[in-house]
């Protein structure tokens, strides 16, 4: 409850501007496993109701014999600077969400694309939101221990990726790691180039 | 059984009418900042307002955050929260988007930030 807070769980009081990145990729690719080990705070979740269409449900009077269910989305918190803070947001894996995922790109600083190696081909829905939401994007692929391993170019082949687009290899589960995704979506943003060397 | 207010009272009394939202409503983000008006009398309002209010004393939070800390649907927090803007109780300041970043200022601040955390 919001009495037992503690200091620590607001945000420094000279902040006053923020920035959102939104974390996406499909179903169990790390992209909650991402937003915690990022978050200076225990991450955190919000809760919607949704149709069985995948639109949010506002209007509590009218749909209640409306088949619903609940999605849960995670999200986490980086005080960048004095004044400046990041929220990390972790969209809903599943397509049937897509609508709460497009919602949730609006007004987004940009987005990182986590991506699986033993599954290139589910990234392109991802892939596809982000850049009809016209949304800078990096791509991070999740290291899993039995993936089979690809070289950049094979990689940015399978996804048709841009050349402008930065690929890096993280481990999801490591803070620094985890952290060179947003850096390199960012230098990218500044028109910097991200060395990046496969590992 | 009382003919007075539904339980649903809460949430109807902050659904906009007539189909049309506030405009505060389409405007509040995930990522808004939330920012109390330490001036505003809190006297007079309804228990789930007043325990947002309540609990973005303390400190700024992002409507995100309010949503967690309150256990309240995100939506039903985003109704809560544009009432109170509108009625200045709660300041709110809306996250930078991408296409409103033509200054670089803001990119190195936030690459600065990353690499020094
Ligand atoms: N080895 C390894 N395992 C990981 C990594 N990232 C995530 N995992 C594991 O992969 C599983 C799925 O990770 P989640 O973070 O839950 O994935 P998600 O994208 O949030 O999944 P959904 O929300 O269900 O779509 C968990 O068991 C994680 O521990 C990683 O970088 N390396
Ligand atoms: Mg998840």
């Amino acid at each position: 409850m919001g009495s037992t807070l503690s200091d620590r769980d607001y945000v420094p009081d000279r902040v006053s501007q923020s920035v959102k990145i939104v974390v996406l990729g499909s179903f169990g690719v790390g992209k909650t496993t991402y937003v915690r080990a990022v978050s200076e705070i225990r991450s955190m979740h919000t809760e919607e109701a949704m149709t069985q269409a995948g639109e949010a449900i506002d209007d509590l009077s009218g749909v209640r014999d409306k088949t619903t269910t609940t999605v849960t989305m995670d999200f986490g918190r980086l005080t960048l600077t004095t004044d400046l803070v990041l929220y990390l947001f972790g969209a809903p894996g599943q397509d049937r969400f897509l609508p709460m995922v497009t919602q949730l790109m609006d007004g987004a600083l940009g987005a990182l694309v986590l991506v699986d190696t033993r599954r290139l081909d589910q990234s392109f829905t991802s892939i596809d939101l982000v850049e009809r939401a016209g949304l800078p994007y990096a791509i991070a692929v999740n290291t899993f221990p039995d993936a089979p391993t690809y070289a950049d170019t094979e990689i940015r082949d399978s996804l048709t990726m841009e050349n402008s687009t930065p690929l890096v290899r993280i481990d999801a589960r490591v803070r620094d790691s985890a952290k060179r995704a947003l850096i390199a979506l960012i230098s990218n943003m500044l028109g910097r180039p991200h060395l990046e060397t496969a590992p | 059984m009382s003919r007075g207010r539904q339980r649903t009272g809460m949430v109807r009394s902050y659904t906009p009418t007539g189909g049309v939202a506030r405009p505060t409503r389409r405007t509040l983000d995930d990522a808004t900042l939330l920012m109390v008006d330490e001036e505003k009398e809190l006297r007079g309002l309804e228990p789930e307002p007043y325990r947002v209010m309540e609990l973005c004393r303390p400190g700024r939070l992002s409507l995100a955050e309010v949503s967690y800390h309150l256990h309240l649907p995100r939506t039903v927090t985003t109704v809560i929260v544009a009432h109170l803007v509108d009625s200045g109780h709660l300041i709110a300041r809306a996250p930078v988007p991408a296409a409103s970043v033509h200054d670089t200022a803001l990119l190195e601040r936030i690459l600065d930030g990353l690499h020094a955390l």
